[in-house]
């Protein structure tokens, strides 16, 4: 239904033919709101801001085609994927004039998921780890709580006592299997069914002291002190650090990345094949290419991005902290997943629904 | 004249085959294909301009393989139970809070019941997302329930509503029962007055008055309410992801997990197929009851 009305609209929008308009779907509290309004200033081009919270909701709307949307930021995993089903279409580099701003590190490993970048540009990129809220753990669990191990929330004894001041873990199973799979020391990238069917016992175990499977609302309920930890992203973390600053509510949040290896993962922003407006997506492309564009971004969100020259304008505690910049010796420890077979795909949610549901 | 006597007989024979007939039909074919990534995540799709060819290859191609699937993964088949059971259940507290309330409003003076009627209307005037997060706030741990539970001191420790099945319950219950109501109320507002007099007179009780005269030929009404509330509550989605927990197993919930996170769009079809089987069966089966009965009549 939904479907029909929107791709009915997207019809009539093109007929009418109105004041050129763009429309980007991005994720939930992903971007500083001055932005949106200064490509409105500098562009004249009406900006449409819609967003979303799983990439799963992502690519639904992209594979049943006429999204309606010119810009989308599917994560590298999602991304490959989607360009094999040929979703996207490939970036003019010509009318990218900041492309000159990309940090080659970064391009060299999205390469893995968009070979020679020819679809996405990265828009950010971070890792997936632990937002605890250190007086409460230390409170339940002592002084030598495990904060900075996948202990924290893959041991079972742990988790029960920490259900009683709240835990969320994200909805994302192509996130979480692949940590317990680092926890029981499997290579968190294989797509072997038999492996991936280990972690279920450690899932399981844990879940029944998960309150709730969410891949948004840990923010605010970190921020707010109604949980103590999250198993989530670091950037929405460290932003929930910065709300309990603000609120000054005695909340004291950390980011703490797991010692056994985090999750890498790189947010890509790409123009859907059957884009109503590829021009003006092009030119917001090359807008959050700008350099102080960029860093005006990650110093609202917490969160690193693909830009090397943007690093000049960002804020000394966003480039400085090694949650958001992690150090040399941290990025070697980082690893990063491909996308399941669509039969291991069906068998991972399979065994997340039975994890999430206990039954 | 027979035009028009032609026109009329057509437009709800038109009505069911432009929308439900041909979407049916439309869900019904993708249950049929197989999983592909491709936009649309599915195969084979109708190729008209090979002619002949290409639809008898269309047809070949579409096999019962997901609905077999079906059978094979007991997760289904609970979801439709557990999603049965919730719905049954919610239908039945539904009446008893809604029969009292619609019963109230017939009774009571005509130069009130416009107002009352209107109390039963007017939350719809309320997003019902809106009114569905309001209860977040009203059962969650810290919410209004608990604080004025607690602060009257009839518990201590504050109750876990939300998150689990009573929340969703009440959401249900909550949400459907101006549907009980209403048609309740119709059906008791054309009732015979002087039948219960009558019933009275004979030496009925105001009980037995009730139960034999009132209730009876207020049946119409309890069925319609029934479904009205029974068929969209057996595929709620959102009353049961935002109020109820990760325990909630309903099939609205599981065609949404098939739909997003397998984009398996063969599979949740026949996920949807088999809900509507479901719906369909009782509602025929009931429909024939009722025609024999008023043929007996």
């Amino acid at each position: 239904m939904k479907i029909i009305s929107l791709a009915l609209t997207v019809a009539l929008m093109t007929g009418a033919a109105a004041a050129e308009e763009v429309r980007v779907y991005n994720w939930s509290d992903y971007i500083d709101e001055a932005l949106l309004k200064k490509f409105q200033e500098e562009t004249g081009i009406t900006l449409i801001y819609d967003v979303f919270d799983s990439n799963e909701i992502l690519e639904t709307k992209l594979l049943a085609g006429s999204s309606g949307y010119d810009v989308v930021v599917p994560t590298g995993a999602f991304l490959q994927r989607q360009i094999q089903a040929g979703v996207f279409q490939k970036l003019d580099k010509d009318k990218l004039s900041n492309a000159g701003n990309i940090w080659d590190m970064i391009e060299s490993r999205t390469e893995k998921y968009d070979p020679d970048n020819a679809y996405s540009i990265n828009y950010m990129w971070g890792t997936t780890g632990m937002g605890v809220n250190i007086n409460k753990v230390r409170e339940v669990l002592g002084d030598d709580a495990p904060v900075d191990s996948l202990e924290l929330v893959f041991n079972p004894e742990n988790m029960k006592k920490l259900s009683s001041c709240g835990v969320y873990f994200l909805d994302a199973p192509t996130e979480l299997i692949p940590a317990a799979l680092k926890y029981l020391g499997e290579d968190p990238d294989s797509h072997d069914p038999k492996v991936i069917a280990k972690t279920e016992e450690v899932l399981s175990a844990v879940a029944p002291h998960v309150q709730k499977f969410n891949s948004s609302e840990y923010i605010n309920a970190l921020a707010n002190g109604e949980i103590c930890v999250a198993l989530g992203w670091s950037g929405d973390i460290l932003q929930a650090r910065d709300r309990a600053a603000e609120a000054d509510n005695g909340v004291e949040i950390e980011f703490h990345a797991p010692k056994e290896g985090a999750l890498m993962w790189f947010d890509q922003m790409a123009i859907p094949a059957d884009a109503p407006n590829p021009e003006a997506a092009h030119k917001f492309l090359n807008f959050i290419l700008d350099a102080q564009n960029m860093a005006t971004a990650s110093n609202y969100v917490y969160y690193a991005n693909g830009n090397k020259a943007s690093q000049a304008f960002l804020d000394e505690e966003v480039i400085s902290d090694p949650a958001i910049y992690p150090s040399a010796e941290t990025m070697e420890n980082l690893y990063t997943v491909t996308p399941w077979e669509p039969r291991t795909q069906r068998s991972a949610t399979r065994m997340w629904t039975k994890i999430k549901s206990g039954t | 004249m027979n035009l028009r006597r032609f026109i009329l007989i057509a437009i709800p024979y038109v009505w069911l085959l432009a929308l439900f007939l041909v979407p049916f039909g439309i869900v019904l074919k993708i249950a049929l294909s197989d999983y592909a990534l491709s936009i649309p995540p599915y195969t084979p799709t109708l190729d008209f301009s090979a002619g002949w060819e290409g639809i008898r290859a269309f047809f070949a191609a579409l096999d019962l393989e997901n609905f077999i699937f079906l059978t094979e993964d007991d997760l289904y088949w609970r979801a439709y139970l557990s999603s049965l059971q919730i719905a049954l259940l919610a239908t039945f507290v539904t009446l008893l809070v809604g029969f009292p309330i619609a019963y109230g409003i017939a009774q009571a003076s005509p130069a009130w019941r416009p107002t009352l009627l209107m109390l039963v209307i007017l939350p719809f005037w309320t997003s019902f997302l809106i009114r569905v997060y309001a209860w977040i706030g009203i059962l969650s741990n810290e919410g209004f329930l608990n604080q004025a539970l607690m602060s009257i001191g009839i518990i201590s420790e504050p109750l876990t509503i939300l998150n689990t099945n009573w929340a969703v319950y009440i959401g249900i219950v909550y949400t459907y029962l101006p549907f009980m109501v209403l048609p309740i109320y119709a059906a008791l507002d054309r009732l015979d007055g002087s039948l219960i007099e009558a019933a009275e007179d004979l030496g009925c009780s105001r009980f037995s008055a009730f139960w034999l005269v009132t209730f009876p030929l207020s049946r119409q009404g309890v069925i319609a309410g029934c479904l009205l509330v029974f068929i969209p509550a057996l595929g709620e989605f959102v009353i049961p992801s935002l109020l109820g927990g990760s325990k909630t197993l309903m099939i609205g919930k599981v065609l949404f997990e098939e739909f997003f996170a397998n984009r398996d769009w063969p599979v949740a079809s026949a996920v949807a197929v088999i809900l509507v089987l479901l719906l369909i069966i009782p509602i025929i089966f009931f429909q024939r009851n009722e025609q024999r009965q008023r043929e007996q009549d």
